[in-house]
């Protein structure tokens, strides 16, 4: 069992909790996840590490309720335990000294941005970061990665806070000021992978995306989390989560990721009925 | 009086009932017919079902035993060498093994000594299993690597040897294969959680929730433990790799009977984990995995269940059993019948799936026939889920984490027959060191490794 030590309410629906398991903090780094398991009952579900302390031996998640998992274990406190909590699992992202990089996050997404921020600052990278999300109250860790970037930009789609857009057309204008970007990362929605990714082709800059697929047991077993990289078959789980942004197929990742939508939806509507 | 030359028969749900349930199909032996059954045996001398046990069972003493209603003793002398026998006496493919040895066959059937050993060991279970001994610790400290029939084997002799052993597992539960893959109607999750109960009370300890590799690694287990046993499986999902195999309502057999088994999406949504299944189900290849995946679908509620093979029924790999049982239950075989390419709708959703027929040609470095293609034999069946069981490769984990262990061509651990590996003090054992095989000889590689680690650790 896997002790919540720590739970913070950072907007509406995303919450984050810190959790004992040493185990995971002494060998977690930038870019990997955990599985946990709630309960008995409980379904698998990958989270990324967004912060690790391997003196206190705690690992931190953040997570926006979104299905039945996310919304019970937000109702979760500190002192409440996990049943099962699994990792570090993944590849540790690429962390040396490229030069000039842009770390793009969106929603949820900046959350496991942040460790990659920070790593690669400490690599010596000239670090700019575009945080963006549908409005004010989605934006977080604004002061964490502010801390670690040389530049930040912040936009939001109905302009509640930043620049009133998204965080392509922020891109976009760095590319058109001129600025020598080598390497961008972005973490966030499929939809907005697939467009930082398509704009970054254009201009041949080289761009890491982190994916979310459907998973299972996340030690590559199953291959629930496959997904199409250049024309081969990869599971995100153990070859992942990070790829290639301009050779990963994103639309038939955003059509695996509807598989379970129904059954979800009535999962959650179960929930509520209990009064969750 | 001659001896009867069929098995007595044992009875079963009869197939339309049990296709609606999860419920164990075969319902096992009565004590009067166990013992009719045990006094067919004809005792010979030379013991040939012996030899055809991978763990070495004392097939003829423990029948014996039951003939003369000595339950008690038969369970002991089965437990000498065998951890597992509830699980054994379910999945094993006794036709290959000790039945197959039997004298018997030489007039019709042999001695069922399969449903023998289950009968004893739900005896057992029934009456509450005895606490083991415990021996008196030698001080030494053996680390296991998964929890599957191969590591609880090894686990549980070196425990009676008396040294001090710890298993690490990835998964949530134990048993590997026996949990997340062997469905519910053929092997009770409630009898594998009994038969590690037991190896834990041998003193085992069984870390949960660790993935070797990722978690600790096995270098940080070499400086801590005396030896260490790897025993992995064969976890690593085969595809078929044709168009429009990411679509959804594909799954590979693992990810489909991972859902089902360990985490029970039959009993969705009291559980968690979901599962969608159509109307039409097909499932790809003809193992014991195909058999499950095919026999579960009809469970979940698909109205036709097909297994579609590119070879012919003769080459069809699962146990006998299965087979016989999933026609009973009316599976669909389309034999000589090969996929080509998986067609999907405008939402990425499998629809229907083009075949072609073979023909057997010469045979391959297997022995088995290859199957050829027919050219122009195309066809398309409309099918809503598909489910791959074409087979499971080594785990790649370990051996990438460690790259001074030798592995063979197919990702395999090398090993000699008593599971040395090419580094001193690492065993290994299982599906991990053969690819994808059987349960019993999963077991008989954790004994001979057990065995072998115990001389390792006293030549220390
Ligand atoms: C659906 C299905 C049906 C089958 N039916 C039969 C049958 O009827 N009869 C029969 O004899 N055989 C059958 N088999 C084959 C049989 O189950 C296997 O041969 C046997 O389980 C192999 O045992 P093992 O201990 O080597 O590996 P496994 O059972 O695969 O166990 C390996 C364990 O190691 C764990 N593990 C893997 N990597 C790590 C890591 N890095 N760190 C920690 N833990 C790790 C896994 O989680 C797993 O628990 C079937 C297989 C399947 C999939
Ligand atoms: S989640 Fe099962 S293989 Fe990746």
């Amino acid at each position: 069992m896997y002790e919540i030590l720590e739970k913070k309410t950072l907007s509406e629906n995303v919450k984050l909790m810190r959790i004992h398991a040493p185990l995971v903090a002494e060998k977690a780094k930038a870019g990997q996840f955990v599985m946990l398991r709630i309960d008995e009952k409980g379904e698998r579900i990958p989270l990324t590490i967004a912060d690790y302390d391997r003196k206190k031996g705690t690992v931190t998640i953040i997570f926006m309720e979104v299905g039945k998992t996310t919304k019970q274990l937000g109702t979760m406190e500190a002192g409440d335990k996990i049943l099962n909590f699994v990792g570090p699992l993944g590849q540790p992202s690429e962390i040396e000294k490229f030069g000039t990089v842009v770390m793009v996050g969106g929603g949820v997404g900046i959350a496991p941005l942040y460790p990659i921020v920070r790593e690669l600052k400490k690599a010596g990278n000239y670090v700019i970061s575009i945080l963006g999300a549908r409005n004010k109250s989605l934006l977080m860790l604004e002061e964490e990665i502010e801390r670690f970037s040389d530049e930040i930009h912040i936009c939001t789609d109905d302009g509640s806070k930043g620049v009133k857009g998204f965080v392509s057309d922020v891109l976009q204008k760095l590319i058109d000021a001129g600025k020598k970007i080598d390497v961008v990362w972005a973490v966030g929605p499929v939809i907005m992978m697939k467009v930082v990714s398509d704009l970054t082709r254009k201009y041949g800059i080289r761009t890491v995306v982190s994916l979310n697929p459907i998973m299972v047991d996340g030690t590559g077993m199953c291959g629930s989390c496959r997904v199409s990289v250049g024309g081969e078959t990869k599971f995100a789980c153990v070859d992942g989560p990070e790829f290639d942004g301009h050779l990963v197929d994103f639309d038939n990742l955003m059509l695996r990721n509807q598989r379970f939508v129904e059954e979800e939806k009535h999962a959650c509507k179960l929930l509520e009925r209990r009064g969750i | 009086m001659g001896v009867k030359k069929e098995k007595h028969k044992m009875p079963e749900q009869p197939p339309e009932e049990r296709i609606h349930n999860f419920n164990e199909v075969p319902l096992g032996y009565p004590v009067e017919v166990a013992v009719e059954e045990a006094k067919r045996c004809l005792q010979c001398k030379n013991r040939p079902c012996t030899k055809g046990c991978p763990v070495e069972i004392d097939i003829p003493d423990f029948i014996k035993k039951i003939a003369e209603g000595d339950f008690d003793k038969a369970v002991e002398v089965l437990k000498t060498k065998t951890s597992l026998p509830a699980v054994c006496g379910r999945v094993c493919p006794y036709e290959n093994q000790c039945e197959g040895q039997c004298t018997l066959l030489k007039v019709g059937e042999p001695v069922a000594i399969g449903r023998l050993e289950r009968f004893l060991a739900d005896y057992e279970r029934m009456k509450g299993v005895k606490p083991p001994k415990i021996p008196e610790s030698t001080g030494k400290k053996v680390a296991i690597i998964g929890a599957g029939p191969a590591g609880l084997t090894c686990a549980g002799d070196l425990a009676k040897m008396g040294h001090s052993v710890t298993i690490f597992e990835a998964l949530h539960a134990p048993g590997g294969v026996l949990m997340y893959g062997i469905p519910e109607f053929r092997l009770p999750k409630e009898i594998v959680k009994s038969e590690v109960d037991y190896i834990e009370k041998l003193g085992v300890e069984i870390k949960y929730d660790i993935v070797v590799g990722k978690t600790i690694t096995i270098e940080e287990l070499r400086r801590e433990y005396d030896a260490v046993f790897i025993g992995t499986g064969a976890g690593l999902p085969r595809f078929l790799n044709i168009p429009g195999e990411n679509l959804n309502g594909v799954y590979s057999a693992n990810e489909f009977l991972t859902r089902v088994n360990m985490m029970k999406a039959y009993l969705f949504p009291e559980y968690d984990t979901p599962i969608k299944i159509g109307k039409t189900v097909a499932t790809f290849g003809a193992g014991n995995v195909a058999m499950d995946c095919a026999r579960t679908a009809l469970r979940l509620g698909a109205k036709k269940s097909l297994i579609i093979y590119r070879r012919s029924e003769k080459e069809m790999p699962a146990r006998a059993e299965e087979i016989e049982h999933a026609k009973e239950e009316g599976i669909e075989f389309k034999l000589l019948t090969n996929p080509v390419e998986f067609i999907g709708d405008e939402k990425g959703v499998l629809k229907a799936v083009k075949c072609i027929k073979m023909k057997l040609g010469e045979p391959d470095e297997t022995g088995r026939c290859r199957p050829v293609p027919i050219p122009g034999s195309e066809f398309t069946l409309d099918i809503d889920t598909a489910l791959i069981a074409i087979g499971q490769s080594p785990n790649p984990l370990i051996s990438q984490t460690m790259k001074n262990l030798k592995v063979g061509k197919h990702g395999n651990i090398v090993t000699d027959e008593n599971g040395r590996t090419n580094i001193p003090g690492v065993f290994a054992g299982g599906d991990i060191a053969t690819g994808a095989a059987t349960v019993i000889l999963a077991m008989g590689a954790g004994k001979r490794a057990a065995r072998a680690i115990d001389e390792y650790l006293k030549s220390k």
